[in-house]
């Protein structure tokens, strides 16, 4: 080493870090050709459905490209009347549970939460212990008494057993997010406005409420897509067709036409993840945030 | 709002300590202590007690009772679970089904989760990117659309069979064969890795990467590193991602009545435990059963649980153990 000048051990170095670089540059480049290939596979039976629905009854069994050699439109329109009732209703249906199953959790969670994140009452340890107890409570355990009951209130064949629930802040998952939401805002905004006469409502609706839109998007939004997705629930309450949702006429679909029109149920499969992959392209952040949240703040 | 806010000091003022105030002037006060935080606890408290605690008891008396819906519940006493657990075949059916997919699905896909949420962990580029791809099916693999779409991959002339019919294969009408149809259930659960790559990805990041720096130095091998660092220090996330998906894979029942058609045939072979409450609650009417059942189910996750939690202790570190 000694005889070397500097000028050429200088040299030498950066002609080894080259070699790193170039080592590592190759080795990112193979992860992600790896990494595209992957998802590429893994998203294959979703883009091969949108493809299929596309292509003519025929060529759905034939062929396993994704760009469809012939173009039809047909299976959507065939698609949205296959059913005696369109699918214009049960999409409407959907909706409406969806979007009041939204509201319910948002306003009915956050009151909860706030009472326990920010008051002081009696026994206030003994339900919050109750409420997390019910965050391990397989929804089996109440399925038939709940059935029962709302079966002798006369609320079977209407969505009110789908709704009320969720008004009475019965997802304790929501209001877990949420506690732990609301502790982390500073308490001092609370002491500042009580010292100017607020009371708590307005303090929860004045500050934590503006404070908090992060978290409520995110139950928000959950919401929306469980109760989109949700199969059970609609299949015990709603018998009659004009009140299906989209997931239980989807299954009307596939038992009315022995399976044998995937075109059409692949159109109407296709249109019935829309909301839940539009949720996702805008709200992608949020939606993997409250995921990586729920475990990270237990 | 505004009319709170004008009550607000009205109460504040001091009351005039006459004796005939004194009982009305404490329950003010416990009002002016609790009222609040009752008040806005109002609609859970009424969910808590009639929607889950009320039933959950009815539940627990139900299972005792034969009760068809239509006439009165009558008290059995036992019967119920002594025929579950000595007599009904289909119980056993539905426990080994439910804890064979529990058994296959959830190893699996907590080993698929780390392992990319190791190679997105390494600074690469696009992390996001890649995340929100892989993260996508388990955002949408709860639907029925997807169920329906599985159906068909797995069909006699299904995707799956046209791929192998390239290679020159002829394969099964895999979701017919009684062999076969769980694991493409299986597959379907493994496919819907997100969530858990999600956490794991999080709780990586929460490693401090002196440590690998540290550790490299020392000349440990990534293999070591895994096994001394990542291991340890993920160990509460892998713990939690554990009892998460066991739990949620004990409660699946969407994708099976899809695939099976509601039957959780072929012969029983996807009857999910969750199913068959089902069908014993909604098409057979035997809700004293059907309680009985679900409180089983209960059982069962519960001890899973304890047992996850109890030995937790000897394989999960925990980082605020060390202060």
């Amino acid at each position: 080493m000694k005889t070397l000048d500097p000028e050429t051990r200088r040299a030498a170095r950066e002609q080894a870090r080259a070699a790193r670089q170039a080592r590592q540059r190759r080795r990112a480049l193979m992860k992600h050709v790896l990494l595209i290939l992957g998802s590429i596979g893994m998203l294959y039976p979703l883009l091969w459905m949108v493809s299929s629905s596309f292509k003519p009854e025929n060529l759905i069994f034939t062929e396993l490209g994704l760009w469809p050699s012939e173009f039809v439109f047909s299976n959507y329109l065939q698609g949205w009347y296959a059913l005696r009732t369109s699918f214009t209703l049960f999409f409407w249906n959907s909706f409406v549970i969806a979007a009041l199953s939204v509201i319910g959790n948002v306003v009915a969670c956050s009151l909860t939460a706030y009472a326990f994140a920010r008051l002081e009452f009696r026994l206030k340890w003994l339900w919050f212990a109750l409420m997390l107890g019910t965050l391990m409570l397989p929804y089996h355990v109440t399925l038939v008494p709940q059935y029962v009951l709302f079966l002798s209130i006369g609320w079977v064949d209407t969505i009110l057993p789908l709704v009320v629930p969720k008004f009475l802040a019965v997802d304790a998952f929501f209001i877990f997010l949420m506690v732990q939401f609301f502790r982390g805002l500073p308490r001092e905004l609370d002491e500042a406005a009580r010292m100017d006469g607020c009371g708590p409502w307005r303090i929860y609706w004045r500050i934590i409420m503006p404070l908090s839109t992060p978290v409520l998007a995110t139950a928000a939004i959950f919401s929306f897509i469980w109760t989109w997705d949700d199969f059970l629930g609609p299949l015990i309450y709603l018998n009659d067709l004009q009140s299906y949702t989209v997931p239980l006429a989807l299954r009307a679909f596939v038992d009315s036409t022995g399976l044998s029109a995937w075109g059409q149920l692949f159109a109407m499969s296709t249109l019935s993840l829309v909301p839940v992959f539009l949720f996702f392209l805008f709200f992608q952040r949020l939606i993997i945030h409250g995921v990586a949240m729920s475990a990270m703040k237990r | 709002m505004r009319s709170t806010a004008t009550a607000a000091p009205a109460t504040r003022q001091p009351l005039p300590a006459s004796k005939g105030y004194r009982l009305t002037e404490g329950m003010r006060r416990a009002w002016k202590r609790n009222g609040a935080g009752y008040m806005f606890l109002l609609p859970w408290l009424v969910g808590f007690f009639f929607l889950t605690l009320g039933p959950t008891l009815a539940s627990l008396w139900l299972s005792f009772t034969n009760f068809d819906l239509l006439t009165t519940p009558a008290w059995i006493g036992l019967e119920n679970y002594v025929y579950m657990f000595t007599i009904d075949q289909r119980f056993r059916t539905a426990l080994s089904v439910t804890f064979t997919y529990v058994l296959w699905s959830v190893p699996f896909k907590l080993a698929v989760a780390l392992a990319l949420a190791m190679i997105l962990d390494k600074g690469i580029r696009g992390v996001t990117f890649y995340r929100a791809l892989f993260y996508l099916p388990s955002l949408l693999g709860a639907s029925v659309a997807v169920a329906v779409l599985w159906r068909q991959i797995f069909g006699r002339e299904g995707m799956v069979n046209q791929l192998l019919w390239l290679l020159g294969f002829q394969g099964e009408a895999w979701v017919n064969h009684p062999d076969y149809a769980l694991y493409t259930l299986v597959l379907l659960a493994i496919w819907q890795f997100g969530s858990p790559m999600v956490i794991f990805l999080a709780g990586l990041r929460q490693i401090p990467t002196d440590l690998y720096e540290a550790a490299s130095m020392d000349g440990a091998s990534k293999t070591r590193q895994f096994f001394k660092i990542t291991l340890p220090l993920l160990a509460p996330v892998i713990f939690f991602n554990l009892v998460l998906q066991t739990i949620e894979a004990f409660k699946a029942f969407t994708q099976a009545f899809i695939v099976s058609g509601g039957t959780g045939g072929p012969i029983d072979s996807t009857l999910f435990y969750t199913l068959y409450l089902y069908q014993e609650a909604f098409a057979n009417f035997r809700m004293g059963y059907a309680s009985a059942l679900a409180w089983v189910l209960l059982v069962i996750i519960g001890i899973f649980t304890a047992i996850s939690f109890l030995t937790s202790k000897y394989w999960v570190y925990y980082e605020d153990a060390r202060s």
